[in-house]
């Protein structure tokens, strides 16, 4: 268990220095060359220099071209999990707190949302509105924000009958207050369990719909892309151009699925044996 | 009964009615209507001649209402590729999704109960071990990568399979399908296989968690006391209990295999729907983009109507809890 953060640590940090400890730039265009173009793993270019994990059709270093890939999966997963946290939590604790009009409708608005698989939510938004990073943000955070208001609403429900919400309410605190202030800290284990789970969900989800087509233009390839690039090369013998990319993915979500079982575990007493 | 199944009737009207305004309103209020419902191609005669006929001139709730009625009738418009109705352009389609969606749900269940009680029943054995760690990759694995894998081990390196397409078909009461020839079925394997892999390992660790709860209790401590053999003991007392909750998730999940379906169909080049939403994206083709989510939509609030209905005819307490 220890080994996931590890492997979590390890990635998130090559993702960070990729343009420091990257063979080349993969996407300046000078450094390519397409006399290198499809080379096999471990072979080594005409300037002699070694590749790792092969070359794709323009001669891009595979590696290289998987850590500038990984960085934008990792900043895709993490953006569109903080922004779904922020709406869904916000809308969840209100919906518990308002009651009434709030609550029926905020829920009703998660009904409906969480009645469709969220590729298909993603995949018409994106349809209608194009592609680009802050689309593939904003279509994974309307399918993922309603998992958080339903528990948030959960969590606060439990929470807003104890006593020290009442004795907020007799100070007359405000309500953003006692929303933000006392009710989120006490609502946030499960929520954090929660984001770290949906965190892994929505890197598989910009991948897949990056993979279609629909996530990010091609200028930006996460890891998605990367293996849609070289699926048209796979049937001619050329695994490595997408087999790589799609093992730095699974290994992203697997550590991401694992830090996620350790803090479920760090957060519940229960759990822990 | 009859009163919750109105009332379930009811809101699943609602959630028609609720998903036209939002197609209505993605295609009218968010994009311009003149891009999304005419041919980009055309001239500025054309145009204004479409706008006309589609009535884009008239004020929006009678747009609405028109929209409201083309969708009754079936009438959403004609493709810009194929200039035939992009409605029936989908229904051409759905019997190869449905076809490829059933045989990924029946693999899925005829692997993942038994594999789910083995590992249930011998938690700690090896097999029960790999069986458990094999579900959690099933789940961390990236659909679309894991089809890649299978053309490139079974069709690339070993040549068993053929890497796309449905293959020849046979009419089966005038719906074409594969899985009545050999041909046929060797096209509909993988990508059925690929779609299976998600739910086979949602249903191995539902049969699994189903099965560990059942040991504990007294009627299979009973039936063993009893002497029953082992064998009679899982695969009757065991299974029947393991079997409502994998029942209704089968249900719920049959949605999203449509749904995933996308993704198969387009590594497989299955000519499904999912292929023609994704061809029509890249095309942009938007009457048959607006087609295929009507579509959907109405499949969706038929299936989970259906398994509403269905557990509640089964497990009279969802009634009561329904408050009828």
């Amino acid at each position: 268990m220890r080994g996931a953060l590890a492997l979590l640590a390890l990635l998130a940090l090559a993702a960070a220095l990729a343009p420091w400890i990257a063979p080349q730039n993969p996407y300046d265009l000078a450094q390519l060359q397409l006399i290198d173009s499809r080379l096999p793993p471990l072979a080594h270019t005409s300037a002699d220099a070694i590749r790792w994990l092969g070359t794709d059709d323009q001669g891009r270093d595979m590696l290289s071209a998987i850590l500038y890939g990984l960085r934008t999966s990792l900043v895709v997963g993490l953006a569109s999990t903080v922004l779904a946290f922020a709406i869904g939590a916000t809308a969840g604790l209100a919906a518990a707190w308002f009651g009434g009009w709030i609550d029926a409708l905020a829920m009703r608005l998660a009904d409906l949302q969480l009645s469709f698989p969220s590729i298909l939510i993603a995949l018409v938004f994106l349809a209608i509105l194009g592609q680009g990073l802050d689309k593939i943000i904003a279509a994974i955070v309307l399918v993922q924000w309603a998992t958080y208001a339903r528990a948030a609403r959960a969590a606060a429900l439990v929470e807003r009958s104890k006593e020290y919400v009442e004795a907020a309410v007799a100070l007359a605190v405000p309500d953003s207050r006692i929303l933000f202030r006392h009710l989120l800290p006490n609502c946030l284990p499960p929520l954090l369990v929660l984001a770290a789970v949906q965190m892994a969900a929505a890197i598989t989800l910009e991948a897949t719909l990056s993979f279609l087509g629909l996530g990010l233009p091609i200028t930006e390839p996460s890891l998605g892309l990367l293996v849609a690039n070289g699926f048209n090369y796979l049937l001619s013998g050329a695994y490595w151009i997408s087999f790589f990319p799609g093992v730095a993915l699974l290994l992203a979500v697997v550590a991401v699925n694992l830090a996620a079982d350790r803090l479920r575990d760090a957060l519940d007493p229960r759990a822990r044996r | 009964m009859i009163a919750f199944g109105l009332r379930r009737l009811a809101q699943s009207m609602a959630v028609i009615v609720v998903m036209s305004l939002l197609v209505f309103a993605g295609v009218h209020a968010i994009g311009n209507p003149v891009d999304i419902l005419i041919n980009p191609q055309a001239d500025q005669n054309e145009i204004a001649r479409a706008t006309t006929a589609l009535g884009l001139d008239l004020p929006l709730a009678e747009q609405y209402w028109r929209f409201l009625k083309g969708t009754a009738t079936g009438d959403l418009g004609n493709s810009f590729v194929y200039n035939v109705p992009a409605i029936g352009l989908i229904l051409e389609r759905m019997p190869a999704t449905l076809e490829l969606a059933a045989a990924a749900m029946l693999i899925a269940l005829v692997f993942g109960i038994p594999l789910g009680l083995w590992a249930g029943v011998a938690p700690r054995s090896a097999a029960g071990r790999a069986i458990s760690a094999g579900s959690i990759l099933g789940f961390s694995l990236p659909t679309f990568w894991v089809g890649l894998l299978l053309i490139l081990v079974f069709s690339v390196w070993l040549g068993w399979l053929p890497t796309a397409g449905r293959g020849p078909t046979t009419d089966l009461l005038g719906i074409p399908v594969s899985f009545l020839s050999a041909d046929g079925l060797r096209h509909l394997l993988l990508p059925a296989a690929n779609l299976a892999l998600f739910n086979l390992s949602l249903v191995a660790r539902l049969a699994r968690s189903g099965a560990r709860e059942a040991l504990q209790q007294d009627y299979v401590r009973f039936a063993r006391s009893k002497g029953l053999a082992e064998g009679r003991v899982v695969g009757v007392h065991v299974l029947r209990n393991v079997l409502v909750p994998v029942v209704a998730v089968t249900g719920v999940q049959f949605g999203s295999v449509i749904a995933f379906a996308v993704v198969t169909e387009t590594i497989f080049a299955w000519p499904g729907m999912g292929k023609l939403l994704i061809d029509s994206i890249n095309v942009l083709d938007r009457p048959v983009i607006v087609g295929y989510l009507c579509v959907v939509v109405a499949l969706f609030v038929a299936i989970n109507l259906a398994v509403d209905l269905l557990s509640a005819w089964l497990d009279p307490r969802v009634r009561v809890r329904a408050g009828m």
